[in-house]
This record gives C-alpha cells, structure tokens and sequence, in this order.
C-alpha cells in the first residue's frame, strides 16, 4: 500500500513537472537546510569540531556528568595553564560540514556555567576556519557556577543564507590558571524579546583623520548593540561583512566592502555605514591634504646606519613605537603607510616613548643620531621639540641605577610647518649619555596636542 | 491638516466600534482563543496628540507637572530614585506628534518627568487609552495611569489609583494593570499582567487602555482583553472608590520598592514615547 501511494506520488509529481514550464533563469541556488540544533545532546548530523592552532587540542570534551537541565550531554572545555605545554588556551570551532541557512534566525543561544567565577575571553559565530566573513563575538563574558541563558545576536540574518560557522569559543586563563566551563543546548532561534539598539563603526564616534593620496586608512571599531529580553544591553563586535560601507565624496576616497578606504584626491569625504540598510552610529571623516611630500629618502650606506624606524633600512627589533606611557601620556599612532612608505602618525601627540630593549642597541661605533619629523599644525611660539636617548646602562634593562640619558630641544626656526624637518644630533652633544653600549629607548616631548609625523629614526656614523 | 486629524478620529472610532463584536486574538495557546466583547460604542471627549513643535513643552492647557521627589521627599513613597522636573530635557514634544518622557542621569541621580491633567481635566467612565513607545532596562518603571480628583481632600489610597499601564523594565514583555483603594494599596493592589510571547511590548507602538463603567474596569494592550475588575473583586478587602471623577498621569520613574534599582546595565537616557492620549464616553 504504502508503496503504491508512494509511487502514485512519483507519477503525480512527474505529470505536475511535465505541465511546468521551466526556464533556467528562474533555477535558484540550492538552498542550504535551517537546521537550528549546533548541540543539544550531541553533534548535530552535520557537525565536526576543529581546535584552533596553538591552542589545546584536548580542551574540548562531550561530557555526560554536568549537563543543563539533566540532559545527557554537554559540551566542556577545560581551559589550560598558563604556559601548559599542550597549548596556551582552549579555542576551536564547531562547524557544520555542509553549511546552514541562518536567515530565519536572530540569535545564537547556549546555556552557560564554570566551575568559579570567571570570563570566557571570546565565543561566537561565523568562523569557519576559512573567509571567517561573517563573525560575530561576544567578549569577556561572564559565567558562574550556575546555568544561565547567553544569547549572540545575529546583527543581519539575511547574511547567514551558507554560513558554516556555528560556534567558536577562545578562552585563556585567569591569571595564569586555567578553569572549565560547560555549554549546552546550543541552538539558532528566532527572539521576539531581542530587541535591535544600534549598530556602530569607529566605536560610535565621528573621527577624523589627515590623510594623503596614496594612504588607507581602515574603518574599525565595528559593533552592534542589542536590548536582551532582561532589558539591559549587549555588545557584540562584527566583522565588515555586515556593513555596507559609503563614501560621502568618492573622488576624494574610496572605501571597499571591507572597510579599507584610498584617500585619493584632496578633499573630505565623510566614511558612513548601513547594516540591514539601517544607518551604523559613528563615522569616519577623511581629510585628504593631497601628495604626500615624503621625508628626505636616506642616502647613507647601510653598513653605517643601526635603524629604528626608515623604509630605507632593515629596522632592529622594536618593542614599540608607542608605549602609551599612562598616566600622562596623550599621544595616540595613527600610523599609515602611503605609497609603500610606512610613516609613525603621532596624533595628540604631548610624549611618547619608543622602545628597543630586547635586545639593546650597542651604538657605540655611531657617532650621530638622525629623525625626519614632519608637524602639519601651527608652530606656536615658545614650541618646542625634545629628544631624548636613553641608555639602559649595564643591566640591560630599564632603571636599576645605571640608566643615562640626554634631553635635546629644538625651537623655530629648527621646528617648522608643513616641511620636513631633518635632525641630526652627534652622541658628542649628549654628555648625559654616558654609555651608549645598551641604547633602550628615544622618548620624544613637548608636543601640544597636535599631529606630528615622524619618519627615519636611525643611529649613523 | 486639522480637517486630516478629524477624519482620522473618525476612522478611529469606526474600528473600534467594529472591535467591540468579535476579536481574533492570537496567544500562547495552541488554539487561537476567541474573545468576545461587550459592544460598547465610544465618542471622543478629550484628546491630546502632542502636535507642536519640537522641543516645546506639553500643552499647559492640559498638563501639569509634579515635581521633585515627592510631598515627603521619599521618592513618592515607593523609594524612587529620580527627581521630577519640568524642563524640556525630560519633558518635551518631538515635533512629529509625540510626548517624550525622558529619564537621564546615572550613579543614584536622575531626572525624569511625570506630568497630570490634574485641575485642567478628569473624568469618569469611559474608555481611556493611549499609544506608547515604552522605555527598557533594570529599574526603568514607566506608568499611564490615573488619580481619584478628590485626592487632595481624600488622600491616597482612599482617593483610588487605576494603572493603565505599568512596565518593570527588565520584563519588557510583560504590562501590569492595576487598581489600588482603600484595604487593597501598594503590595496587595487588585493587579493582573499581561505577558507577551516571544515579543516584547517596546518592539513597537502599543494602545495601552482601559474601558471603564459603574461595574467594571476593562483592561486592554492593543484591543486584547487581558483583565476585568469588578466590584467583586473588592469584597472583603475594603471599598469600590471607581465611582467618581479621575485624572491622567504619565511618567517615567527610576528605581524604588515596585520595580528595583538600576543596574550597571541599565542604558540611560531612557524615553517614553506617546502618539496620543484618548478619553472616549459612551455613546
């Protein structure tokens, strides 16, 4: 019986086809199931987990002791040691081996707990251990020794039609130790109490930056902001996917889908997002000044330059360029590269220190130091530029009572606008230095909030 | 324009009139559940749609204002946090047709607003209702709701309270309707929620309402029926004071012994959004 009807089915659905008209324009692209489950009691038909590299393989485990609700399987993570030689954090992906249609949910949602109080570093979706286009992560989120609900928004689902990452977890240890936590009945839903509140680019903020032709600049700061059903707010950080990016004046720059923008003429143009067509708060206004005029190109032979910071040079290793030395410091890097030529962009700029200590520098055959600075602003009378060098002394390391050092200042008419101004300062003027057998670090002064460039920082003889 | 406004008052009235026989309402259940109304026919006899520029305060003809923290200082008796102004910060209209009641602040100081037709209009039965936007977060507690006239003389809860609409903003899917009067006040008012199902009540608009008669206060969110109470409902707790004439009062409060305290997760500001405020007697 049953398979008579069965194959009167075939016969019925033969006649229906033959009596449609096909045409291949209207063949759509295979759809991809809506499979909500990831985990509920066990792996999903079309689930596989993969670690992720460095991390420790064994971390991930099914377990059947500690469950939500009673159910019979979990997921655990044991979260390594610091220093664990199996590896320095728990991380991996679980992904579906075909691909989902996402796009009739709003949510990720999981049960979460910990055996102490304590934060999982990243969890979310979208990695897929390939393009990791469309990733959504919540950071830092908290878990107790008790179950609770954790829902991940899905900031536009229309994305999701082939998405293959499920779910992907990053977590290291807490002061060094590490801890387990369980997640379980891992699904995909549709939230009505989810409420949208807003997406952002550039954190939220309307920033603006000085460009050149030939610079990009990268559109950061991307996140969306959800209501969860207990009325307080959740933010997530996205990838470019989500955004659709626009440029106010497209002469002047030009931002592609994944949030580079070319400056390419001078002018402004005004960097706005949409995500599900809604407007993203934030923006990023680029002030392209026009040509870059680039720093004098170094002529020196290399065999006579310990480089720190030039285009022209192999550079020494280099701690930082921007110790963000709190808690004084103002100074922030917006450094660019324009035309191949990597430039330090010193905005906000009071002081800031750079440093090159692991291992020291012996500049004890220089005999000068060199700097091309470059400040776009106002020279006010009085400004003034100094620099410092600094020798770790003996020790190698900073302080420990065998650090010297001496302070430089350069006032107009050395300091000028709009050009490059080209410093050069033999070690034989710096008596406070006594030794420069173990060079640490070059701290430069006395800027007054502007922008500053800086380029070809290098020791020569 | 005004001709406008007149013509869609009257489509209004229209739709309700044919609400009032039968309603497919669709709940939690698996059937849909059928409620059937009384048919009541309504007319207009008070309006505010808070047309006017943006930025300006309410209609001074209509509203005014309770400030501070209360006649005790004690956050109107519920330990409230916020302090009532009348400036336009807190509220104002936004120039499309809406009252914004806006409560800001943070770290145990807010502000926010709560304004009465008290002295300007009150009434009796009818049909009272109002479309709100509805604001969210811990400790968030806006409120449409209504004061005995005789409160001045006959204090609270003597006087009566009818709450149209109370939200507890870390349940934004759930509305309180409430009465309070004498033998049933604070913790044991005569109170039923309305909990939506996978939505939340600040998604959207709502018509938030009661119909109100010598014999029972019907409660509404967007025409469904969620709670009827009756004289009935008062014996043995004290007296049935819905008999007399009432004012209308809109706020928005922070913190206090009904709802609980912000959290650090409680967005500030936070704004109630109403289109209209609508008082109908029966035909």
């Amino acid at each position: 019986m049953y398979k008579i009807l069965f194959n009167l089915f075939i016969v019925s659905f033969m006649f229906m086809a033959g009596c449609t008209k096909r045409d291949v324009s209207e063949l759509q692209e295979l759809k991809l199931p809506a499979t909500a489950d990831v985990f509920i009691d066990d792996f999903t038909s079309d689930l596989a987990y993969s670690a992720f590299g460095g991390s420790d393989v064994r971390a991930f485990n099914v377990d059947v002791k500690e469950t939500y609700n009673n159910t019979t399987r979990s997921i655990r993570i044991d979260v390594p040691d610091a220093n664990s030689p199996n590896g320095s954090y728990a991380g991996g992906v679980l992904y579906s081996t075909t691909g989902r249609d996402l796009s009739s949910f709003n949510a990720l949602t999981f049960y979460i707990k910990a055996n102490q109080a304590t934060n999982i570093g990243q969890i979310g979706f979208g990695n897929d251990l390939g393009e990791n286009k469309f990733v959504v992560t919540l950071s830092n989120l908290p878990a107790t020794s008790a179950w609770k609900k954790v829902i991940i928004p899905i900031p536009d689902p229309s994305k999701l039609t082939a998405e293959k990452g499920l779910l992907y977890i990053a977590a290291g240890p807490i002061n060094d130790r590490g801890f387990t936590f369980w997640i379980d009945e891992v699904k995909f839903e549709n939230l009505g109490t989810l409420l949208p509140v807003e997406s952002s680019i550039m954190n939220g903020t309307n920033t603006a930056t000085t460009t050149f032709i030939g610079v990009t600049s990268t559109i950061s700061g991307l996140t969306s902001t959800f209501n969860l059903p207990t009325g307080v707010n959740e933010t997530v950080n996205l990838s470019s996917a989500y955004f659709q990016f626009k440029s106010s004046n497209a002469a002047v720059a030009s931002v592609n889908a994944a949030g580079i923008v070319n400056s390419l003429s001078a002018g402004t143009s005004v960097i706005s997002a949409t995500v599900g067509g809604v407007t993203a708060k934030g923006s990023l206004t680029i002030n392209c000044v026009g040509a870059y005029t680039p720093a004098p190109r170094p002529t020196r032979n290399p065999s006579n330059v310990i480089s720190i910071f030039s285009d022209a040079y192999v550079n020494v290793p280099v701690s930082y360029y921007n110790g963000y030395w709190q808690p004084w410091q103002t100074t922030l890097s917006n450094d660019f590269t324009v035309n191949g030529d990597n430039v330090l962009n010193y905005t906000i700029f009071n002081f800031v220190g750079i440093e090159f200590s692991a291992p020291t520098v012996n500049a004890s055959s220089m005999t000068h130091f060199h700097l091309n600075a470059y400040i776009p602003g106002p020279i006010a009378p009085g400004r003034q530029l100094r620099i410092i060098v600094v020798d770790f002394g003996a020790d190698g390391a900073f302080g420990g009572g065998d650090d010297t050092r001496h302070s430089t200042t350069f006032t107009a008419p050395t300091l000028v606008t709009r050009n490059w101004i080209t410093i050069e300062i033999p070690f034989s003027s710096m008596p406070g230095l006594t030794s420069r057998r173990n060079l640490g670090q070059i701290i430069l002064e006395g800027g007054d909030g502007s922008v500053m460039y800086v380029d070809n920082i290098y020791f020569y003889r | 324009m005004q001709k406008n406004k007149i013509k869609y008052m009257q489509q209004h009235l229209g739709n309700i009139c044919l609400f009032a026989l039968t309603v497919l309402a669709f709940t939690s259940c698996e059937k849909d559940a059928v409620q059937t109304l009384p048919q009541r026919e309504w007319e207009l006899t008070w309006s505010d749609e808070f047309n006017g520029a943006a930025g300006t305060a309410p209609d001074n003809s209509k509203w005014n204002y309770d400030l501070g923290r209360g006649p005790g200082n004690d956050g109107w008796g519920n330990d409230e946090l916020q302090t009532y102004t009348n400036s336009t910060d807190n509220v104002r209209l936004d120039g499309t047709g809406n009252l914004l009641i806006v409560a800001s602040g943070g770290s145990g100081s807010y502000t926010s607003g709560r304004i009465k037709t008290q002295g300007k209009f009150s009434y009796g039965y009818g049909r009272y209702e109002a479309r709100i936007l509805t604001p969210y977060g811990p400790g968030i507690w806006p409120a449409f709701w209504m004061l005995g006239d005789n409160i001045n003389t006959v204090p609270w809860p003597q006087c009566g309270e009818i709450d149209i609409l109370e939200i507890r903003g870390q349940e934004p899917h759930i509305a309180h309707g409430s009465v309070h009067g004498p033998g049933y006040s604070g913790g044991n008012a005569i109170t039923k929620s309305y909990s939506l199902d996978n939505d939340r009540l600040d998604s959207k608009f709502r018509v938030y309402a009661i119909e109100w008669g010598p014999d029972y206060i019907d409660y509404f969110v967007d025409d469904y029926l969620f709670q009827r109470i009756t004289p009935a409902d008062v014996n043995g707790k004290g007296e049935w004071v819905f008999n007399k004439d009432f004012f209308i009062l809109l706020n928005v409060a922070v913190g206090g012994s009904y709802v609980g305290f912000p959290t650090s997760g409680t967005i500030f500001p936070q704004t109630m959004t109403v289109d209209y405020v609508r008082v109908y007697k029966e035909k």
